[in-house]
């Protein structure tokens, strides 16, 4: 292996339910209030829609908000957030090396438009030329471009000038995991000095629903923490956005930025999901990062989902690990590839107040006080994908 | 022990020892560069479904790969493992079911199709308009048979089939996917990581609507008759892609490591660029500034100038802007010696394969350096006055080929460039 550098977290980005920026975000955490859910417009469906935000105020041409669809919307603010905070917005001389990976799902459907193809299509003999006929005359260009996964790092790129390079990856909690993983690596090795990682998810989506429904995870009737929702609960969806800047200490150092955290690298795997899989994965994770974690003074941010038997795995190896555990899905909602970027959000806050926030729910153990300065945070899918990251504070 | 191998600067170099290809060609490499090499075209009209009302009516489809009602994602997984297979017994690597690395995949962006939405909707039965309510409330009855539609899905089964390493990353950076799929890969070889990466690029998602969305973008061609002349790349009468199936595995591994085991060297991934475009959503910057840094950047992370370069892969769709603005940019790069360097686009023969065109182009990329011939760029029949370029027009020809470049450009101002040589002596 070739020699490694340190990596610094030195801005952060975040909007969710419960409002926009890191403040917002921890206040409400701290206080530990139920958080805003909406159970009326999907219902039975439970979901957490974003807090109010003005989008003017990162996304200034209202000619780029209109090509976007709003998960790209919320991925952009939250970058241009994390931008700011890192103090490289608006710098055209950083911002050209700045690498940017994104995890993002995509596809965002026209559902009046899909509604009424299915609606016409029971009345018509010829399926084929009927479908062809409507998808011609009724689909939007401007939609597809807002469907296409890469096109929240496009629109990244646009508005914001980040165009060092630009990755995205695909596949549920893994791609935000492995987003970190990768972008981490490449920073520590010296393939980059400077990226940009996050991702965008807009809970309030029928067609992400039905996905999340087929799978038999999708939370319905009654809210509950993520810890007790039971054999057949499952995961809210939470819109969100959440972005990092990743830094070599150096570079940071060089033009005097501070950092929010150190992080390390970062594990993922998957398994064939049957029992003690994820237990057996995530115990073999901590054991590579244990030796570098001081049990007095770190905790455990979880990204459990809600689903099961995911989340009762998780629960358990958590308890093997022995630490304070907080999760973020009963707060801000699940939101998929962009859950392990916000969590490592919270996890800076957490660092910044040297303190844990209010627990909710019988998997939330251990005290909220005394002085953090190590976070695990973990990623456990909701169907696949194991993953596991620590951040600590820089002394 | 020998001291290890290292580019110029310093890190392992990164060999490629395993090839496979599905196209509209036919499925395996042979297959594929005798037809390569032999101009001919995989492109067809379109028999997976009815085309009335649509204004283009041709693709290049992996037909020979094709089941009977297969999706976009189970056709899509069928053609990678197809590719990887094919990769792996070449490089003879690991053991059945165990790959001794990790899986980097850039499959096509996957949902739930129209079949399935149909089916969901007669299944609910609904006597009025029929919506999502409509749908969600019989989808989980309809899931237990149909499976999911998840973009993990493909890789998660590529992973359990190969036994690949870790957790696979799907990525996706449009049109320039497959060569940024083959970019992870070397760069964590480059990092000590791994000895060995399957790096793999998939797409065959031929639908009514992937047809539709790109023709409402105007990016089609729509010269439908006859279907193998409607690929024209560099021509003057250009109008357009045709949207295309297909897939490519590399194997890609230390070449300390490659040569250790005793296996052959198909050809060497020397370096590779990429710069992001921040001018518009679907169009290149009018100066080809980014085009342009791509490849210096590609050039640069080699250790090669562009004096070394034998050969130009390009990306050459077909569309009006995307060859006017590719011709920009090599002519920048390469000078007055851009009028001695053979360029050639296999879209010609095979179509836009989308996701997996980068890696099927760099696929044949290194099979034009392992047999020493250049593919041709077909239906060259009114060279576009515009665009000085030796397109290697109509008819492969034999050449000195020790270094090649192969260019990937995508919406969302996607660009990725990738230099291959032949093994050093």
């Amino acid at each position: 292996m070739t020699e490694r550098r340190e990596v610094w977290i030195t801005g952060a980005g975040l909007i969710t339910c419960l409002g926009e920026g890191l403040e917002a975000n921890w206040n409400h955490l701290e206080r530990g209030d139920t958080p805003p859910f909406d159970d009326k417009t999907f219902a039975p469906y439970i979901v957490h829609p974003l807090g109010p935000v003005n989008f003017d105020r990162q996304i200034p041409k209202k000619s780029d908000q209109r090509q976007m669809e709003l998960w790209q919307r919320t991925g952009v603010y939250a970058a241009g957030l994390a931008l700011a905070d890192a103090g490289i917005a608006g710098r055209p001389d950083l911002l050209d090396g700045t690498d940017m990976i994104v995890a993002a799902g995509g596809g965002e459907r026209d559902i009046p438009a899909d509604s009424a193809i299915l609606t016409g299509l029971r009345k018509v003999d010829a399926r084929g030329p009927f479908l062809n006929e409507r998808l011609m005359s009724d689909l939007r260009p401007t939609l597809f471009l807002a469907q296409l996964p890469n096109l929240l790092a496009g629109n990244i790129s646009i508005v914001h000038g980040v165009v060092g390079s630009s990755r995205t990856f695909l596949g549920e909690e893994s791609a935000g995991v492995d987003a970190v993983r990768i972008a981490q690596a490449r920073v520590a090795a010296g393939q980059s000095d400077l990226t940009l990682v996050g991702g965008g998810y807009n809970a309030m989506r029928w067609d992400l629903l039905l996905v999340f429904e087929q799978a038999g995870v999708a939370l319905k009737d009654a809210f509950a923490p993520v810890w007790d929702r039971g054999l057949h609960g499952g995961l809210a969806l939470g819109s969100m956005g959440a972005f990092l800047v990743l830094e070599s200490r150096d570079h940071a150092q060089s033009r005097g930025a501070r950092p929010r955290a150190r992080i390390s690298p970062v594990y993922a795997d998957r398994n064939r999901r049957r029992p003690g899989d994820v237990e057996a994965t995530l115990r073999q994770q901590w054991d590579l990062i244990a030796g570098n974690v001081d049990p007095a003074h770190a905790a455990v941010i979880s990204g459990a989902t809600g689903a099961e038997p995911a989340t009762s795995a998780e629960r358990a190896a958590l308890k093997d690990i022995g630490l304070p555990v907080r999760n973020t899905g009963t707060y801000i909602g699940h939101g998929v590839d962009a859950q392990f970027l916000a969590n490592l959000a919270i996890g800076c806050m957490v660092i910044e107040h040297g303190k844990l926030f209010a627990s909710t729910g019988t998997g939330d153990v251990g005290p909220s006080s005394s002085g953090i300065s190590q976070v695990v945070v973990t990623s456990v899918g909701n169907w696949r994908g194991e993953g596991l990251g620590l951040i600590e504070k820089v002394d | 022990m020998a001291a290890a191998t290292r580019d110029k600067k310093g890190r392992p170099i990164v060999a490629v020892t395993g090839i496979g290809v599905v196209t509209s060609l036919g499925v395996g490499k042979s297959d594929n560069w005798a037809k390569l090499s032999g101009g001919v075209s995989g492109i067809r009209r379109i028999s997976r479904f009815p085309t009335e009302g649509l204004r283009t009516t041709i693709a290049g489809s992996v037909d020979e790969a094709y089941r009977d009602a297969m999706s976009p994602a189970e056709l899509s997984e069928r053609v990678a493992l197809l590719a990887g297979d094919e990769a792996i017994a070449e490089a003879g690597i690991g053991i059945r079911g165990h790959f001794p690395g990790p899986l980097y995949l850039a499959p096509p962006p996957l949902e739930v199709e129209w079949a399935e939405r149909i089916r969901m909707a007669e299944m609910a039965a609904s006597n009025a308009d029929t919506g999502y309510p409509d749908i969600l409330r019989v989808a989980r009855a309809f899931a237990s048979a149909n499976g999911e539609f998840k973009f993990a899905i493909i890789g998660e089964h590529l992973a359990e089939h190969f036994g690949t390493e870790g957790s696979p990353i799907s990525l996706n950076t449009a049109c320039a996917s497959g060569a940024s799929a083959i970019q992870l890969g070397m760069e964590a070889i480059r990092r000590g990581e791994c000895e060995a990466a399957l790096a793999i690029g998939a797409d065959a998602s031929l639908t009514p609507e992937s047809l539709v969305r790109f023709s409402l973008l105007s990016a089609l061609s729509t010269q439908n008759d006859p279907p193998e002349r409607a690929s024209k790349p560099f021509s003057k009468n250009r109008d357009g892609f045709v949207l295309a199936e297909g897939a490519a595995a590399l194997v890609l591994e230390n070449l300390d490591h490659a040569r250790a085991r005793g296996a052959r060297v198909i050809g060497i991934l020397e370096g590779y660029g990429e710069k992001s475009d921040s001018f518009h959503r679907t169009r290149t910057s009018p100066d080809g500034k980014p085009i342009i840094a791509t490849m210096h950047n590609a050039l640069a992370d080699a250790g090669v100038g562009p004096e070394d370069v034998d050969y130009i892969n390009a990306h050459g769709t077909s569309t009006p802007e995307n060859d006017k603005m590719e011709h920009l940019g090599v002519a920048t790069v390469f000078g007055e010696r851009i009028r001695g360097i053979p360029i050639s686009s296999n879209k010609s023969m095979i179509g836009h394969t989308l996701t997996a065109a980068g890696a099927v182009e760099a696929a044949f990329t290194l099979l034009t350096m392992q047999n020493q011939r250049l593919p041709p760029t077909i239906n060259h029949a009114i060279p576009d006055p515009a665009i000085q370029l030796d397109v290697v027009p109509n008819v492969a020809r034999d050449a000195k080929v020790r270094r090649a470049i192969s260019n990937s450009f995508g919406f969302g101002g996607q660009n990725v460039c990738l230099v291959m040589a032949l093994e050093p002596a």
